[in-house]
């Protein structure tokens, strides 16, 4: 096999997301190829820390002012070049906001099926067919799906807590520049790009958080009983649907099957009673801890450490406590 | 005076039917899939798509000249779009398949919405659809359709400006870390995501009037596409058990449970 991986990168540092994804071309068992696609500036940031990969074998990559950002429209008549008639068997991204957008298009140009999500891959190369497994029903059921000799390329995308992030400190690797594809017309323009400037971690990619039910009683209560623990434990903020609904918080914090799918380091849940909904986009944390006075709340059957208490009473406590230890 | 005619929009809204978000997910024993005999609904996604269109229409009036839906599905995917019908769109499109078949792979059922859009008389401007379905959570057929027709797309929005009159709109899109905006031609192709809007519920005389609104079936054989799917499904397995079930007594014993864990510092 032969995999390429689509890296991306954002201020010159290589998204954590294509690191994972890299581990998981690894173990197809071939030749894994990077691509870095941007301006002239980025690719020139940016190669040189790709090249140390561990894992690749190559690298290629293509700039121009339209891959800055690079939206789908632009990018991908790039990866259809490169791909047709070529020696490469797997195309490879994270399963992020912006490779989600791009592969799925490709994919349909070249007339190939592509699989989203993958927690595991394994290729076989006697029946050339990869069998990866992927949540399905927001990760209630696992399905296996296999891809078989049938499908030329095949394309996934690769969810990060399931994969550790490959290592910069391989040895570099010889680094290959192809032509950009110029789009005379696209349909589609960047107008600006604004990203949340938080000092507290992205949610989906917290390996802390603590979320919020309707418990909180209203979004002042939310915040004030939330922010100091998070900030204490350097966690992403999160919220039940119900919680959403109330108004309480953000939408863009919502943690569910409609929400955002999170598997952190340590999942705390306050004032949750864990609907279905809820359970679906948290359950796979790695340790849970539930604080609700309603010692019957669903939360509590899939808690490592459930606490029945008011929550007005323990959250000030916990803060109180953990200050008094560091 | 009357706009022309190429200033009115066509929206098209692909829809799913799939087992309602709040129902617990139970794995059949054989492992080849899941209990479906539970309440369906819409997609949620999708339900923000019809909503989406509403409301474009609710602004921009009678330059809005269409929604249609569409859903490829058994029988019962009849009543989904029943439900998008008495939300406010006009007409729908059911392509339908036997009870017994397969569910389709995003890239069948990307194609059989091109040979649908194909197939409009006034064309398709506009085609809105749920960013994933929340059963198999690929997530892949907006993008996938506008490969295939070379369209702009503009994929997780969370607000949706279009101006008519110049063919052109204005997408804020969710991405890791943030919001971007960006401008594209029509036609062109959105997906839903969560912000956008919460959608409407459909009022008593809107459900009436929905029985009398025209749906056209149609056989994936009259749209030339093959609905197969090129991927197997060896198995679908429950996620592994969560041993859940441990207490604590006091805030005390939690902060040593923590420390055990090395989540936070042992001192």
């Amino acid at each position: 096999p032969h995999a390429l991986v689509f890296l991306e990168h954002r201020g010159g540092v290589i998204d954590s997301g294509s690191l994972s994804a890299l581990t998981a071309a690894e173990k197809l068992g071939g030749q894994v190829t990077g691509l870095i696609v941007g301006s002239q500036e980025e690719v020139q940031q940016v190669l040189p820390k790709a090249q140390k990969l561990k894992g690749l074998t190559s690298v290629l990559h293509a700039s121009a002012p339209q891959y800055a950002p690079p939206l789908p429209e632009a990018v991908t008549p790039l990866l259809e070049k490169l791909l047709k008639d070529s020696p490469f068997t797997h195309v490879v991204s994270a399963h992020s906001a912006s490779a989600k957008s791009l592969l799925p298009r490709v994919a349909a140009r070249l007339d190939v099926p592509a699989v989203s999500d993958i927690t595991s891959v394994e290729h076989d190369s006697s029946s050339n067919s990869t069998t990866f497994t992927r949540p399905i029903y927001a990760g209630n059921a696992i399905a296996t799906v296999r891809a078989p000799s049938e499908i030329p390329l095949k394309f996934f995308t690769v969810r990060s807590t399931a994969f550790g992030a490959a290592s910069a400190d391989g040895s570099e690797v010889e680094a290959k520049s192809v032509d950009a594809v110029e789009v005379a017309k696209p349909g589609s323009e960047h107008v600006k790009t604004e990203l949340t400037k938080s000092d507290r971690p992205e949610l989906g990619a917290a390996s802390r958080v603590v979320s919020g039910g309707r418990a909180l009683k209203d979004a002042k209560t939310f915040n004030e009983t939330l922010e100091p623990l998070a900030d204490l434990l350097g966690a992403a903020i999160g919220a039940s649907r119900a919680a959403v609904d109330a108004g309480y918080a953000d939408n863009s914090l919502q943690v569910g099957q409609t929400g955002k799918v999170v598997a952190p380091e340590l999942y705390i849940a306050i004032g949750i009673s864990g609907a279905i909904q809820h359970l679906a986009g948290m359950k796979d944390s790695k340790l849970i801890v539930a604080i609700n006075k309603d010692p019957d709340a669903p939360i509590f059957q899939v808690a490592d450490a459930g606490l029945v208490a008011d929550l007005f009473e323990a959250v000030p406590e916990l803060v109180k406590k953990l200050k008094e230890q560091q | 005076m009357r706009p022309s005619a190429a200033r009115l929009l066509n929206i098209l809204v692909p829809v799913k039917r799939t087992i309602d978000y709040a129902v617990k997910i139970r794995v059949n024993p054989d492992q080849k899939g899941v209990d479906l005999n539970v309440k369906h609904s819409m997609n949620p996604f999708d339900e923000i798509a019809v909503e989406e269109a509403v409301r474009l229409r609710e602004k921009l009036k009678d330059q809005v000249k269409s929604i249609k839906l569409v859903t490829i599905g058994p029988a019962k995917a009849a009543d989904t779009l029943r439900t998008g019908l008495a939300m406010g769109a006009d007409s729908a499109i059911h392509v339908e398949i036997p009870d017994s078949a397969p569910p389709p792979e995003p890239l069948g059922v990307a194609k059989a919405l091109r040979a649908i859009i194909e197939k409009q008389k006034d064309g398709v401007d506009l085609v809105i659809l749920g960013k994933q379905a929340i059963d198999d959570d690929a997530g892949q057929t907006g993008q996938m359709l506008a490969g295939l027709l070379d369209w702009p797309q503009a994929t997780f929005a969370s607000k949706l400006v279009v101006d008519p009159a110049q063919k052109v709109a204005n997408i804020t899109q969710e991405i890791d870390g943030g919001l971007q905006e960006v401008k594209c031609k029509l036609p062109l192709i959105v997906t839903t995501d969560l912000r956008l809007n919460e959608p409407r519920y459909a009022s008593l005389p809107n459900i009436m009037k929905a029985k009398k609104k025209p749906i056209e079936k149609l056989k994936p054989t009259d749209l030339g596409v093959d609905l197969a799917p090129r991927l197997e499904t060896v198995k679908v397995a429950e996620p592994p058990k969560r041993q859940g079930g441990g207490k604590v007594e006091s805030v005390d014993e939690l902060i040593a449970k923590l420390k055990e864990a090395g989540v936070i510092g042992k001192n």
